[in-house]
């Protein structure tokens, strides 16, 4: 519908003649990202770029879902309150994963420690003094056991945040649920895997890129056919972010990082309405509130027209771009840390409002520590406040046909097809990360924000304004050093009850078949039978596919 | 040592540890060079034993551990210690990162000169290598 004659003189008038008279407050008016954002915006803005209100915005749940995937979306179903939890050994997060769910959380979601994260058992010689300090230690199917312990993994659906032994702890959880009885395809849930995330962002790596994307293909390929409730991969832009990237680039990273994944599946044969429906995204909820909610609604719409045009995808499910959401971790302070509660409300109301599917708010520690108990139940009631009291769920996309919102979805889309092509030119995701393109993009756009801090061109409350001297200590969760010996000994009886000879055999398979072509989550199953550590896995694996060194570019 | 000489004051900036979150580390290496030091970012991963090794190979004058994993009370003072024992223990250690304010003293006690938490700016840390190793301001 496009702006009278008329109208569209009246509103270039308001702009260039009227409003220049006004006084404006001596900041830069820009996004967090350092987009532009004008006086005004209207329907002029639109039309002056073609938008079309049929084509591109549409109606929730058709193509191309700007504004939502499910025509209902939070009037039918809320989003899962899903939060990130994980410390010590598998007994202390199992207890907390029960305090969560008492609490009203929906999903689990699960933390593991960094010996974990890089393919390392908890008696390794790396893993002195990092044992379950960021996250949960888990060596074996043991203590997968422990961490699931009294909750129906056939009724709550998990989330594991792991990438480079991804496929591991995948065939972990399977193996737990088998021997209760439960098969593959009752289980629902997401496990991370998104490997090209890391080599950029999160650099949580065990293999070199290539054979990593092919136990990526693996496991997609495996949960297509196994696992109908699961999501093999949670395509991320979350770490991006935290990293540094602007929205613009957390936007386009992703996506490309996501189309790389769908190629890499299509090319070993598979058919993308095979996979499509089961892939899901991982997005940052940063402090601009409606860059955000523009970000979202633009990944959604590129996703969709990648999707069915590109790839040819035929069932709209394929076409479907669904979400979980993190707030900005990386907005956190750690002075005045009660202050972190607004940050963290503002970013969980803009994922919401972006029609996230699935939500963690970060409690007002996390500068500091893991989170307390007491922290984290706030950030759940952060989400149940949303949800309950504000009303914001009545209707679908309230923000939909706001000039401003359409408009910068429209730029933040612009903006991700201009990284696409200079992605392309390079030969695509895989060697972009090899010549450091997006690592390098990142390290820009952090160290230029860090400028404007240090100037005080971009505000942080509490940290380069509004800062008090005598800032009240919080009380922070302290992981208990003991754990980490009580996680060799959990590491010495798996290792005693087994059987090391099948170990040893499956462990030989499983390097045997990495030479090849296989399909490596059969094996890997196999080994986790059989009750082989991560640890061992990986170094099996290892032995055949070798390491990742990255060469950092500052 | 100033840097506009030969005597640039040399620092080498690592990631002790499985620990990835290398934004920080990265803009600091880069505002020293920056400030026209000389400046070695060993990279992730590295481990007590290969950062003693880089900051003696390198000569470095300081050492800035960057560590957001909550491992700094074990692998700091492994640092701290190899150096001591490789007879480099004049070399000026400085910590950054997620480190609890409860653990600074003992870091401190150990021998780590300064510790960077969560806000601190890179003029600071520019300001502090330079006041601490005698260069002109």
């Amino acid at each position: 519908m496009a702006i009278e004659p008329d109208a569209q003189r009246r509103a270039h008038q308001w702009l260039e003649e009227e409003y220049p008279h006004e006084s404006e407050r001596e900041v830069g008016f820009e996004t967090l990202s350092g987009h532009p954002v004008k006086p005004l915006y209207t329907q002029d803005d639109l039309d002056e770029t073609g938008h079309d209100r049929d084509r591109d915005e549409g109606f929730p749940g058709s193509y191309p879902f700007t504004r939502g995937v499910y025509p209902s979306m939070h009037r039918g179903r809320l989003w899962t309150m899903r939060q990130f939890a994980g410390f010590g050994t598998v007994e202390e997060t199992n207890e907390r994963f029960r305090y969560l769910l008492e609490h009203g959380q929906t999903g689990l979601s699960t933390a593991f420690d960094m010996p974990t994260l890089m393919g390392l058992d908890s008696d390794h010689q790396r893993s002195l003094g990092e044992v379950g300090v960021e996250g949960v230690a888990v060596d074996s199917v043991d203590d997968m056991e422990t961490l699931f312990s009294g909750i129906p993994v056939d009724e709550v659906t998990t989330s594991m945040t792991i990438n480079g032994p991804a496929a591991i702890l995948l065939a972990y959880y399977v193996v737990n649920a088998e021997e209760q009885g439960i098969g593959p395809e009752s289980l629902g849930g997401t496990i991370q895997t998104d490997i090209l995330k890391e080599y950029i962002a999160q650099k949580e790596w065990v293999f070199p890129i290539r054979p990593a994307m092919r136990l990526v293909g693996d496991m997609v390929e495996y949960c297509a056919a196994e696992m109908p409730r699961w999501h093999p991969i949670s395509i991320s832009g979350y770490h991006i972010r935290e990293a540094g990237a602007t929205a613009q680039q957390e936007l386009a990273f992703t996506l490309k990082d996501g189309l790389t994944y769908v190629e890499e599946a299509v090319e070993r044969g598979l058919d993308v309405d095979s996979f499509a429906p089961r892939l899901s995204f991982f997005f940052n909820a940063h402090i601009d509130f409606f860059e955000e909610i523009a970000k979202y609604r633009a990944a959604r719409r590129i996703w969709a027209r990648e999707l069915r045009e590109t790839f040819g995808a035929k069932k709209p499910e394929s076409w479907r771009m669904r979400f979980h959401t993190q707030t900005a971790g990386v907005s956190l302070t750690a002075q005045q840390p009660l202050v972190n509660i607004i940050r963290t409300t503002v970013e969980a109301l803009a994922g919401v409002l972006g029609g996230t599917q699935s939500l963690h708010t970060n409690s007002y520690d996390e500068a500091l520590a893991l989170p307390t108990e007491d922290a984290v139940r706030i950030a759940l009631r952060t989400q149940q406040v949303i949800a309950h009291e504000t009303g914001v769920t009545n209707t679908v996309d309230p923000l939909g046909g706001s000039y401003f919102v359409e408009k910068l979805t429209d730029e933040m889309e612009a903006a991700a097809y201009d990284y696409f092509a200079r992605i392309d030119e390079l030969g695509g995701m895989v060697r972009a990360i090899e010549e450091n393109f997006p690592q390098r993009e990142i390290a820009d756009a952090a160290f230029e924000y860090q400028a404007k801090l240090q100037s005080k061109e971009k505000i942080m409350v509490g940290v380069n304004e509004f800062e008090i001297s005598d800032d009240a200590r919080i009380p922070t969760l302290k992981i208990d050093p003991a754990h980490e010996a009580r996680q060799r000994e959990r590491i010495a009886a798996t290792r005693a009850a087994r059987d090391g000879a099948r170990v040893e055999a499956t462990l030989a398979e499983l390097r045997r078949r990495a030479e090849g072509d296989a399909n490596l989550m059969a094996p890997i199953l196999e080994c986790a039978r059989a009750r082989a550590t991560v640890g061992e896995i990986v170094a099996a694996l290892q032995e055949v596919f070798g390491t990742y060194t990255e060469t950092p570019v500052y | 040592m100033s840097e506009d000489t030969d005597l640039k004051i040399r620092v080498v900036v690592a990631k002790p540890g499985l620990d990835g979150h290398d934004r920080g580390a990265k803009i600091i290496a880069r505002a020293l060079r920056d400030a026209g030091m000389e400046v070695i970012y060993t990279g992730l991963h590295q481990t007590p034993e290969q950062i003693a090794a880089t900051v003696i190979q390198e000569d470095a004058h300081a050492v800035g551990l960057s560590i957001l994993s909550g491992a700094h009370m074990t692998l700091v003072p492994k640092v701290v210690q190899l150096l001591r024992e490789q007879g480099a223990d004049d070399v000026l250690v400085t910590v950054g990162g997620t480190i609890p304010a409860d653990d600074i003293p003992a870091l401190k006690e150990q021998g780590v000169a300064e510790v960077f938490t969560p806000g601190a700016s890179t003029d600071d840390i520019v300001g502090f290598l330079r006041s601490a190793l005698g260069a002109p301001a």
